[in-house]
């Protein structure tokens, strides 16, 4: 059990291209030029406690299975080269059978349905090395059609006890979806599991919509429209689809919101003539705070976790550049530095790094920096990569990339912060300006 | 007959030129009724609200120009930007009745926040410069839309250049008709 908790903290931490990591004990992860040895692990289908229970017990494992391997950091052993099988949730495990195909980690699991139609939801999980169970077993309830969400509460169990960090499965994305050419590009909200499931749309396409972000809690949704005419910062209830304008200074654009993490609180942009700084405002009194007054573009606000600082960009140096100031506004203090554009800060749910878009040369990256601005790492490269969000562990961002000419479309991808696993995040069309909500 | 297949010829000719003049902005919602050829037929052949009546939003995209582009991340006025100016500003002054909304716009080369932001440092750049002209404010309105609205769509700088623009589209708001 050691064995497994060491070596993926390990590898989680490690942020340098080149480590390679070499120990005793059955378990090895070899991280070398960034790439890392995924964990094998073992998740055979839970077992159905009834018949009615038959038709989950497949889904449930399957879907545990996408969120772990799809981390990067654990590699499905597949059944067929199983030697035990799982019949029972109480029977002992056969730890040799497991060694014997190099499982390191064994998810076991079972479901029953119960006389009021709910699905209960068991599973364990096993160092196999050392022939122990990795902490207790547990137990949920929930409805047939959230079960999809009870095997992603499963899949972060098992990533907490691996990793000893939270997980992020059982998460939602609001994004912006997409449709048509680059000339006559419809846009509409739309909500979805973070592996893609589950796609709901939350407006229409009449007007342009633009860069929603998650409230803290999840509960609500702030994004830029243009049903008035001219960009204004709206809110979106997310429980009954539900929005209305945010009561920011008429007659003038308003655009990039964010929720402080108090969740009562908001920062935007409002375009002033040729000018565009950042405000605040308390939703529920509509009470304003002007926080930048330069004669530049300020706009990307983000607040810290504990809600003291706001980073944001400002093109007050002649270019785009991140700043972080205190969230009662004042002088700001100047972090990116090195060659090219910065903007989109979004400051990480742990606190210690900025996520930002940078251009240089032709190229946009995704990139993370220290919030003093030193230890950059650019994660990512294409003609055009932007607008990063930060999975609720701090561990993964998601981002919008767009193909470059007339044919060009946008989609949604994902990326360690080490740059390891980048991957695309299905959607059914096109879809930009991904915002990661909280672990639910 | 001899009059209508003349005026068609000529409504082909502007068509052809308008294929190839930047200053041309497809469909957006000046709402002219310009370019039907059903339409009456004024004094020596003008067709009212067509691309020769220089009283038309039709004679202002095409005639006038309607646009003025800019060099990437600037906002600053050209002198061939100034010289359309000065002809959208005479031309306001004459045709009283209008409103102007200026939309500012940027290429695909920016994040999308700041190229909104971008956008109306352009619009007002062109707003303001009508006013020192002498078209009242209270004529004028600017709205950005970032890189939201490309009108060409290739990702080189041939299209990049068309994108950067502001595009001055008029209405007859002021009209009581």
């Amino acid at each position: 059990m050691r064995y497994i908790l060491a070596s993926v903290a390990a590898a989680l931490t490690v942020l340098a291209a080149t480590v390679a990591m070499a120990q005793d004990g059955p378990l090895r992860i070899t991280i070398t030029e960034g790439v890392i040895e995924p964990i094998p692990y073992a998740v055979p289908s839970f077992v159905a406690e009834s018949a009615a229970a038959q038709t989950y017990a497949d889904q449930l494992s399957r879907v545990v299975a996408g969120d772990l391997t799809g981390t990067g950091l654990f590699r499905e052993i597949p059944r067929d080269a199983h030697i035990s099988n799982i019949t029972s949730f109480q029977s002992p495990v056969q730890f040799a059978d497991w060694k014997a195909i190099n499982a390191q980690a064994l998810i076991t699991g079972a479901v029953d349905v119960n006389g009021s139609g709910q699905l209960i939801v068991k599973f364990r999980v096993y160092d196999v090395f050392a022939g122990a169970e990795l902490g207790e077993g547990m137990q949920f309830a929930g409805t047939a059609d959230g079960v999809r969400r009870m095997a992603h509460k499963v899949a972060d169990q098992v990533y907490s006890r691996i990793t000893g960090e939270s997980g992020y499965f059982d998460s939602r994305v609001v994004f912006v979806s997409e449709t048509g050419p680059k000339d006559q590009r419809a846009k509409r909200l739309a909500i979805m599991d973070y592996d893609g499931a589950n796609l709901q749309f939350l407006t229409d396409s009449r007007a342009i919509v633009l860069a929603p972000r998650f409230s803290p809690s999840g509960d609500r949704v702030l994004y830029t429209s243009y049903d008035t005419g001219e960009p204004r910062v709206h809110v979106l209830n997310v429980g009954d689809v539900q929005s209305r304008i945010l009561p920011t200074a008429s007659g003038m654009m308003s655009f990039a919101p964010r929720f402080a993490p108090d969740g009562r609180n908001v920062v935007y942009s409002v375009t002033q003539g040729a000018n565009t700084d950042i405000f605040k405002m308390e939703i529920g009194s509509g009470a304003t705070t002007q926080l930048t007054t330069a004669p530049s573009i300020e706009t990307g606000p983000s607040y810290s976790p504990d809600g003291n600082r706001i980073v944001f960009e400002s093109d007050r140096s002649g270019t785009q550049q991140l700043y972080v100031m205190s969230a009662s506004g004042g002088e700001p203090q100047r972090i990116s530095f090195g060659a090219g554009r910065y903007g989109t800060p979004v400051w990480s749910p742990r606190g210690d790094l900025i996520a930002f878009t940078k251009q240089n040369a032709g190229r946009f990256h995704i990139g993370v920096m220290r919030v003093d601005g030193s230890e950059e790492r650019l994660l990512t490269a294409s003609f055009l990569d932007e607008g990063p969000t930060w999975a609720p562990n701090g561990r993964v961002l998601m981002f919008m990339r767009e193909t470059q000419g007339a044919q060009g479309a946008s989609s949604l991808y994902s990326v360690d912060i080490s740059g390891r696993n980048l991957k695309r995040v299905p959607t059914p069309e096109g879809a930009s300006d991904p915002s990661w909500g909280p672990l639910q | 007959m001899n009059h209508l297949s003349k005026a068609l010829l000529l409504m082909a000719a502007l068509a052809v030129s308008a294929c190839t003049n930047p200053n041309r902005f497809p469909g957006d919602g000046a709402g002219s009724g310009s370019g039907t050829g059903a339409g009456q037929y004024g004094a020596g052949g003008i067709i009212p609200g067509s691309a020769n009546d220089p009283t038309s939003s039709a004679y202002f995209q095409q005639s006038v120009g309607d646009r003025v582009l800019f060099a990437v991340d600037q906002s600053s006025l050209s002198p061939q930007a100034q010289s359309t100016l000065d002809g959208q500003a005479q031309w306001l002054m004459t045709n009283s009745d209008y409103l102007a909304v200026v939309e500012g716009h940027a290429d695909e080369q920016g994040t999308r926040e700041y190229n909104l932001a971008l956008g109306a440092r352009r619009a007002n750049a062109v707003m303001e410069y009508l006013i020192a002209r002498g078209i009242p404010t209270s004529r004028l309105r600017f709205v950005s839309y970032g890189k939201e609205r490309p009108i060409e769509i290739c990702s080189e700088e041939a299209c990049y250049a068309k994108n950067r623009r502001a595009v001055t589209i008029i209405s007859a708001g002021g009209l009581t008709s």
